[in-house]
């Protein structure tokens, strides 16, 4: 098991604080939600979490490891990140966007079989083998995600920290996204952290849920008790109710907070 | 048009280099039949081939060498179509620094001091490109920015041109805004070549980087991609081969815009798989052109920048229109 921390971490951008004081440790085997409302400071959560963004203050460690003393190949290898709103600039086929996922293993000599049998596997994982050869731009919203996916899966990251990948997916897609992000936890031993914003999502895919709000964690604990009505209620203004649905537990929500 | 295989396309573009080279060799207001080229040493029209269209040749190829391959790589950089040494301002900022040279009355003291002056201000270019477009900017800024250096360098030149102290330096001014390959020397090549070649290799270094670059700034950073680096290799592999292609020809535009883009479906699109086709195809542009306007009847050679901007205004257009017709 290993250890992806970080510790009172402060961002500022312009007026907003966007993390205040933030500290959390996730660990490997696990998928971890982090939901709230929007402007909540998630997507900077996850950015600092991959290396990319240094907190103003604070600390960000992958198994007690600075994040930002390490090389950028080095922990590219390690965490592979899916950004929010991802961006693929030319019309490259499919198999070439997967392909660029191996990128941090590549040496000078191109692609080598290994790498060819991580993107083999990456596709069929994602499910996206059957349109390889397609470019990019005639791909539909949902295959597009797939494929990212793909992307995100061929480093075979130990860590795969994800911005809001089920945006985008109709629900069969998602349950799918779900289930995979869950096989890579229990049979990989995958760390994986998910921004969402479909609370029923979180209830279903993760071990753990952290809520984030203004900043700052809200909670941080099992999705029943990190996802209650008095914790919803502050992080999100709203009035909700948990039941017990026949997919298990699942979130009603009322209305805004009265 | 579909993706052909690296092989084939290499092979066919070089293929077509060697024809053109040697219809370069040949063509011109004196043509030179296949007499002359068989009976080696004796026939007097070796000297116009050895002299004049030998460096003129070779230049041409370089020159396109340099174009294509900054164009391939400041498009990868940009993630635009748009991009190339011209409308960003480098081959302005070049030939600003070969025009000072001219100006403050230098540039003729010592062989050297012109194409340092060009090179110098390529360098500075896409420096100033780099630095004021910022690290995580938008595309648009970047590309802003290069049309405002383009249009400071141009008015640099213009100023220069407007307060020359004589006829003869308006006339050397103007022919680096033009651009042209003819009277070229030994000298020219000589110069120029090295500098292209290390330019170009730095450039290529940068593929693997430019195809990561496809997932954007963040995509590419996440993939282990040093970005700092990456800009600063740019940096010196575009403005050298830049700085060098400007110090011998003067502006010649639209190559580095209009190569890769041809080139791009063949190659799958991936930016770093198109760095060398894009080279040797431009290559094939300039020299082409460059025989064109040798063939072109005319009491005047026309300038070869010149010849270059006709056909690629409109080809710009065309592009532009497309581009909207697919956003549309």
């Amino acid at each position: 098991m290993t250890q992806l921390a970080i510790s009172n971490a402060f961002v500022r951008l312009g007026e907003k604080q966007v993390l205040n004081n933030v500290s959390a440790a996730f660990e490997t085997g696990q998928v971890t939600a982090v939901v709230g409302p929007n402007g909540a400071g998630k997507s900077t959560l996850l950015t600092c979490l991959t290396g990319l963004r240094k907190p103003d203050q604070g600390q960000a460690t992958l198994n007690g490891e600075n994040l930002f003393k390490m090389s950028a190949r080095q922990r590219a290898r390690s965490i592979g990140y899916l950004p929010q709103i991802p961006e693929v600039a030319w019309a490259i086929d499919v198999r070439t966007l997967v392909g660029l996922g191996r990128t941090p293993y590549i040496g000078a000599r191109g692609l080598s079989t290994a790498d060819d049998t991580a993107v083999g596997a990456a596709m069929a994982r994602a499910n996206v083998t059957a349109f390889a050869g397609r470019s990019v731009t005639t791909l539909s919203g949902g295959e597009r995600a797939r494929a990212l996916l793909a992307r995100a899966l061929a480093g075979e990251p130990q860590w795969l920290l994800a911005d809001e990948p089920l945006a985008g997916l109709d629900p069969g897609h998602q349950l799918d996204a779900g289930d995979l992000f869950r096989r890579m936890a229990r049979e990989q031993d995958c760390g994986v952290i998910v921004t969402l914003h479909d609370l029923h999502m979180a209830l279903r895919i993760a071990d753990r849920v952290v809520v984030l709000a203004e900043g700052r964690i809200f909670a941080d604990d099992t999705p029943v008790k990190a996802l209650s009505p008095d914790i919803l209620a502050r992080a999100y203004g709203i009035q909700s109710r948990l039941q017990e649905g026949e997919g298990g537990p699942m979130i009603e929500i009322v209305g805004r907070r009265a | 048009m579909s993706v052909v295989s690296r092989p084939l396309l290499i092979g066919t573009l070089t293929v077509l280099l060697v024809v053109l080279s040697i219809a370069s060799l040949s063509a011109g207001k004196i043509w030179i039949p296949w007499s002359a080229w068989l009976d080696v040493g004796n026939d007097p029209r070796w000297a116009i081939i050895l002299e004049l269209r030998l460096p003129r040749t070779i230049l041409g190829i370089f020159v396109g060498i340099a174009l294509g391959v900054s164009g391939a790589a400041l498009q990868g950089y940009t993630r635009n179509p748009l991009a190339d040494p011209g409308i960003l301002g480098v081959s302005s900022m070049a030939a600003f620094g070969a025009v000072m040279t001219l100006y403050i009355g230098m540039g003729t003291s010592a062989a050297w001091v012109l194409p340092v002056g060009a090179m110098a201000g390529g360098i500075a270019g896409i420096g100033l490109l780099l630095m004021l477009s910022g690290s995580a900017s938008s595309v648009l800024t970047f590309v802003l920015a290069g049309m405002i250096l383009n249009l400071l360098a141009t008015s640099g030149v213009s100023l220069a041109l407007n307060l020359a102290p004589t006829p003869w330096a308006v006339n050397e001014i103007i022919n680096w805004i033009l651009g042209s390959l003819s009277d070229r020397s030994v000298q020219d090549v000589r110069f120029a070549v090295p500098f292209i070649v290390i330019g170009a290799a730095v450039i290529l270094t940068t593929g693997r980087a430019l195809d990561a670059l496809t997932l954007g700034d963040a995509g590419a950073r996440s993939l282990g991609i040093n970005m700092e680096r990456t800009r600063l290799l740019l940096a010196v592999g575009v403005g050298i081969a830049t700085g060098a292609s400007v110090a011998v020809t003067g502006i010649i535009g639209f190559v580095g815009l209009v190569t890769p883009h041809l080139i791009r479906p063949l190659v799958g699109a991936r930016p770093g798989a198109l760095l060398v086709p894009s080279a040797l195809a431009g290559a094939v542009v300039t020299l082409a052109g460059d025989i064109a306007v040798r063939l072109i009847p005319s009491s005047v050679e026309l300038k070869l920048g010149v010849a270059m901007s006709v056909i690629g205004g409109p080809f710009f257009l065309a592009m532009l229109i497309s581009l909207r017709r697919r956003t549309a």
